[in-house]
């Protein structure tokens, strides 16, 4: 296959992500590396799990946590990841309009997921004198959660980059696994609130 | 763009260039040999200091503060400068050759992955010019490794964090590599062994390597940024850091190891002119040893108060691997059962290999007893035990290896008679420098001790000791004299000089730089023998002469690792200064700006057109 | 003649021995020559699982000979292709069902021994001494007989003692090999293992997990004593007070300058110290663990601290701050004073 092709495909396939072989070995690649991330979170969800009851006779769990505020936080996340889902079905149909369309809506979700969490973050410091330096369990806090958030920092940003430089041109063989992947890591995102929701603040506060 | 490489002398510059931007597996795998083999004479060279401080009690030839050093940063540079990118070295010079593939699944990440290991080791080696290096051994227990002053433990962590990102990347890009890149035929039960060890330690990176990112993250915040993950006075624990550096540091162990096995069988393999034998059970137990070796770290920490449940439970899980490590020595053994057995200087070490790593297994099943344990941990019984694993397994191996697959690489063999003169002179240095270490654990000598007390019954072991490493240097210098008279006046070799089984040997030596015109019709287990024993002279290939896709040469890896390298003394410095916080923009700006030139500007790679490809062939 | 034989056979058995007990180390240090509980206990596992693996070796090594003188290539055989073999089944059965047999039986014995040395049954009967290692050096509280003491731990012979572990900085590990093998002491969860002595004696510890700049110099001693003596070790320790007044004038001048300089950290009865309990000073084995135990070092040590154990904790010590507060005149009254600090009877001479 010529570039010309890859940049100007006759027809899109069924599945352009993997339509080329390095479309397929980033697709395979990228679950591996989801794989060592995975890894990653796992460590750190233990070492808070180790951590999460030394207080050191600062604020605790229990006393810091408002799950209101969480629960809207993982509605948006958990909204975001449909939106981002119905993005992939239209890059599949070549619908290169409406995914960047779904693409925006992720990213917006995404960005009031950031915010209320800089407002959680802040709050914690401002309010209750809670910091990485308060004791074991807000340093375990502050860097399981802002592990997480970093991620969607950086997901937000691969996502809106891609959506810049590919308006103009639309769907080709060279950017549609871009698209795919970089949605599979806002998936991963998801997934990693998900426990954090149940591990942390679930568990924080029952 | 030129799709050809010029053959013709080029200036100093232009070369520079090519390697600074290349992705090509072969020209990284150089790099890899060379930086690997820098830092493996920089690591011996401290060992030899930690010996001369040792041969005779109460020596005072360096300062304890020194000697700490030392010992953390041979440890370190030996472990993760050395052996890990010698490793590298021969599986991106291999790897691709062997399952027939043209390159690695992600050429720019191959050279970023180099660049990060390049950096992340240079940094690691800064303390030793701004004031001391890291002194709290390479397992950087804390609490002391917190409390140790100066930057030398920031160097380490930093260091560590952007070389180990860069084997993570080099990790799953063998893996895609081989799940994905295989030529036609080259089913998995076909891939030499090599290429499969490979595989498994590529996955054992990926599932490893994040632990000890995330120990390196939490012991960064607790010395740098105030946090107190470790610190007993914040409620912290000290054991966690233990758990994540031995969750990723046991299976750092087979990461090295494997690969280390899999060199062997291909050369006991080829020089006992007979297939391996038991090829499958040998793939069975390269997979079990890396699924078991997950499952034991705590064998590291027997005495650290886990109960007597815990110590149970992973000491016998860790017996548990010496039986794919012994179905492996059998196999190895009834490869050369039967065999017209060549013995050359690669072959030396193979046969060097078996006596010497069995013992290392022995003390291994040894150390795994915990109740006996309570007197080896720590002791230089433990120390003789790991060097006669990673010295007598891997350093062999990667001796062997440049032995082999040098002729592969740069078209000439090395000198054999200096070879064999290596050989014997590590071999016997080996074996004097760490078999009385065994004694001296056991006669009481702890590990990591600057002086040890007169009169201890200690003098002799020591000296003994001291002499044989001595002796491991002698070899070291004659094999680099043997690299360099080789390159000078070394003969010019044909595609295949060892007469040997495997695919990389059906290609020119060094091959070109798309590897196979043609790619290869792969019919079994040892290719190119199969297609020598029917009367071919080579492979078939599987389609006709066509387009050759390549990819484009890239800076990117090399900025993006510098923006790194430069936001590390950033994250070092403002723990003195906030001024120095500028230094993390700089360098994150370098590399995020980097990555995402990467991202927005299109890289299609070139073709190599058809018409070329026979011309060059008429040439 | 024959007796000459006799004398000859005697004289070769002995320096035999030596060369053998040489060989095997120093006594009441080596591991190879246990004298407690624990140490013999692991012994029997290492000797086990020694024996079952040197069998292994044997075996391998004959195959790996064999092999290796058998098929070598010989001249004129350059171009033989030997028989390509795939494998089989039943040697590999046989070399995985094998080794697993071997393994059981180094692992029986392993994990019976490792319970038995986690045993804590006997525990509120027993004597029982919190252990702290401090950066580089070791402080022993009898909590129910209610003694302080540094460096030097006292047993009674043959009873079991349990030590709560418990370090006040970084990671040590508490290690008397010949005595029993060794037991992390961590910052922030406590450690409990027992020792057992079975003869009298002064056994070396160590520090065996990597603490610092002198980690190879954070020694210290056991002294393990019969019953009786142990009873009057203790009750003489007990009635340690600190103001004895001391003979002579110069141990006098000591004491004054003792109390000025040096009191803020250490101690010489048993109240609590940041520095090591000095109430029996002038019966220690050695001092700061490693020197020899005489005026001379001791002075020597007061001036320069740092040039016997570098990095250690009295360099933060004010009198070396303020450079002439101690003179070397001092420090020698000091040394006369803290070498008569003998308050038993009992010393580690009485350990034999």
């Amino acid at each position: 296959m010529s570039e010309h092709d890859v940049l100007n495909p006759k027809q899109m396939p069924l599945n352009p992500e993997k339509a080329t072989l390095e479309g397929k070995n980033k697709f395979i690649g990228f679950w591996f590396f989801l794989g060592g991330e995975t890894v990653l979170f796992a460590s750190l969800f233990g070492t808070y799990l180790a951590l999460n009851n030394s207080t050191n006779g600062g604020k605790s769990s229990e006393e810091l946590f408002t799950l209101e505020l969480v629960f809207i936080m993982t509605m948006l996340l958990l909204t975001s990841s449909l939106t981002s889902v119905y993005a992939m079905y239209h890059m599949k149909n070549n619908a290169f309009k409406k995914m960047q369309l779904w693409l925006g809506i992720t990213v917006a979700l995404g960005l009031g997921f950031l915010g209320l969490e800089i407002y959680e973050f802040y709050h914690y410091i401002h309010h209750y004198e809670f910091t990485l330096r308060s004791s074991a369990f807000g340093s375990a806090f502050y860097t399981l959660v802002g592990f997480h958030g970093g991620h969607v920092v950086f997901g937000l940003s691969w996502i809106v980059a891609l959506m810049i430089r590919n308006s103009k041109r639309g769907l080709n063989l060279y950017n549609a696994p871009k698209f795919y992947i970089a949605s599979l890591y806002w998936h991963f995102i998801d997934v990693v609130w998900v426990f954090i929701f149940t591990v942390v603040y679930l568990m924080g506060v029952l | 763009m030129s799709t050809m490489v010029a053959t013709n002398k080029r200036s100093f510059g232009s070369t520079l260039w090519d390697y600074l931007t290349t992705v090509d597996h072969k020209k990284i795998a150089i790099m890899y040999l060379i930086a690997g083999g820098f830092f493996f004479i920089v690591g011996g060279l401290e060992a030899l200091a930690i010996r001369w401080q040792l041969v005779k009690p109460m020596n005072d030839f360096v300062s304890a503060g020194l000697y700490n050093e030392l010992i953390t940063m041979h440890g370190t540079t030996m472990i993760f400068l050395a052996a890990m990118p010698l490793i590298f070295a021969f599986m991106n010079a291999v790897v691709p050759l062997q399952i027939g593939a043209r390159d690695v699944a992600f050429p720019f990440l191959n050279s970023l992955g180099f660049w990060l290991f390049l950096f992340g080791g240079i940094l690691l080696n800064v303390g030793w010019i701004t004031g001391g290096a890291a002194d709290a051994g390479w397992t950087a227990y804390a609490p002391l490794s917190i409390i140790s002053p100066g930057e030398g433990v920031d160097y380490y962590v930093l260091g560590l964090q952007i070389s180990g990102a860069g084997t993570l990347i080099g990790g799953i890009n063998f893996l895609v590599t081989i799940v994905n890149m295989r030529a036609p035929g080259m089913t998995y039960m076909r891939m030499p062994l090599f290429t499969w060890t490979a595989f498994v330690a590529s996955a054992l990176i990926l599932f490893a390597f994040p632990a000890l990112t995330v120990g390196l993250f939490l012991m960064m915040f607790d010395r740098l940024f105030g946090s107190g993950f470790f610190d007993p006075n914040m409620g912290g624990n000290a054991v966690i850091w233990q758990h994540l550096f031995w969750i990723f540091g046991h299976p750092e162990v087979y990461i090295l190891a494997l690969p280390a096995f899999g060199i062997f069988s291909e050369i006991i393999s080829t020089f006992s002119k007979k297939r391996l034998f038991g090829y499958s059970a040998m793939v069975f137990a390269t997979v079990l040893i890396g699924f078991l070796g997950f499952m034991v770290w705590a064998h590291h920490m027997f005495t650290v108060g886990m109960g007597p449940a815990a110590n149970s439970i992973f000491a016998v899980a860790t017996m548990a691997i010496a039986i794919p490590t012994g179905i492996k020595i059998f196999n190895w053994l009834f490869t050369l059962w039967g065999g017209n057995i060549t013995i050359n200087t690669a072959m030396l070490y193979s046969l060097g290999f078996i006596p010497t790593f069995t013992m290392g297994g022995m003390t291994g099943v040894m150390v795994a007893a915990a109740s006996a344990d309570y007197q080896y941990h720590d002791s230089y019984f433990v120390v003789a035990h790991f060097h006669y694993v990673i010295v007598g397994g891997v350093v062999f191996a990667l001796f062997a290896a440049t032995h082999y697959w040098w002729p592969k690489m740069f078209g000439k063999i090395l000198n054999e008679t200096l070879g064999k003169i290596t050989f014997w002179l590590f071999f016997i240095g080996f074996h004097m420098t760490f078999f009385i270490q065994h004694f001296l654990g056991l006669m009481g000598m702890p590990r990591r001790y600057w002086v040890y007390l007169e009169d201890q019954n200690l003098d002799l072991g020591n000296a003994i000791s001291t002499v044989g490493a001595f002796l491991m240097g002698l070899g070291t210098i004659v094999l680099l004299y043997n690299v360099v008279i080789t390159s000078v006046k070394g003969e010019k070799v044909g595609p295949d000089p060892w007469d040997a089984r495997t695919l990389e040997w059906a290609i020119p030596s060094p091959p070109p730089f798309y590897n196979f015109k043609q790619l290869p019709l792969i019919r079994g287990l040892d290719p190119l023998w199969i297609e020598k024993t029917e009367g071919r002279s080579g492979m078939t290939p599987a389609e006709p002469i066509g387009d050759i896709h390549m990819p484009n040469n890239s800076i990117l890896p090399f900025v993006m690792s510098l923006g790194f390298f430069i936001a590390g003394f950033g994250f070092i410095y403002q723990k003195y200064d906030a001024i120095w916080l500028s230094l993390i923009f700089i360098g994150m700006g370098i590399a995020l700006g980097a990555m995402l030139t990467r991202s927005i500007k299109d890289d299609l790679g070139y073709h190599i057109h058809k018409e070329d490809l026979e011309k060059e062939a008429k040439e | 003649m024959k007796e000459w034989m006799g004398k000859i056979r005697t004289l070769s058995l002995f320096s035999l021995m030596v060369l053998l007990l040489s060989a095997c180390g120093k006594e009441n240090l080596t591991t190879f020559i246990p004298k407690g509980y624990g140490a013999e206990e692991s012994l029997n596992v290492i000797t086990i699982s020694t024996i079952v693996m040197t069998a292994v070796f044997i075996v391998v090594m004959v195959i790996f000979i064999y092999v290796v003188w058998k098929f070598r290539q010989k001249k004129g055989e350059e171009n033989v292709i030997p028989k390509q073999v795939e494998g089989n089944k039943t040697l590999e059965i046989v070399w995985t069902v094998i080794p697993i047999l071997l393994l059981i039986i180094i692992a029986v014995p392993t994990i019976l021994v490792t319970y038995d040395l986690a045993d804590q049954s006997e525990i509120d009967d027993s004597i029982t001494i919190n252990v702290t290692g401090k950066q580089f050096w070791w402080h022993f509280e009898y909590a129910n007989e209610e003694i302080q003491t540094s460096q030097d731990l006292y047993i009674p012979v043959g009873e079991k003692i349990y030590l709560k572990m418990l370090s006040s900085d970084v990671i040590h590990s508490f290690w008397v090999p010949a005595l029993s093998g060794k037991m992390d002491v961590n910052p922030d969860n406590e450690n409990t293992m027992y020792i057992q002595a079975h003869e009298e004696g002064v056994y070396w510890g160590k520090c065996a997990e990597f603490c610092g700049d002198s980690h190879s110099l954070m020694d210290f001693k056991i002294i393990a004593v019969s019953k009786e003596e142990y009873a009057q070790w203790v009750e003489d320790l007990q009635n340690v007070t600190a103001d004895v007044q001391p003979e002579t004038t110069t141990a006098q001048e000591g004491q004054a300058i003792f109390e000025q300089s040096c009191i803020g950290c250490h101690a010489i009865d048993n109240t609590p110290s940041a520095g090591p309990n000095l109430s029996n000073f002038g019966d220690r084995t050695t001092i700061a663990g490693v020197l020899e135990h005489n005026e001379e070092e001791l002075v020597e040590w007061i001036m320069d601290p740092n040039s016997k154990k570098p990095g250690n904790g009295m360099l933060g010590a004010p009198y070396l701050q303020n450079k002439g507060e101690i003179t070397q005149d001092d420090a020698e009254k000091i040394a006369e004073y803290l070498m008569q600090l003998k308050p038993s009877e009992i010393t580690p001479n009485s350990a034999q």
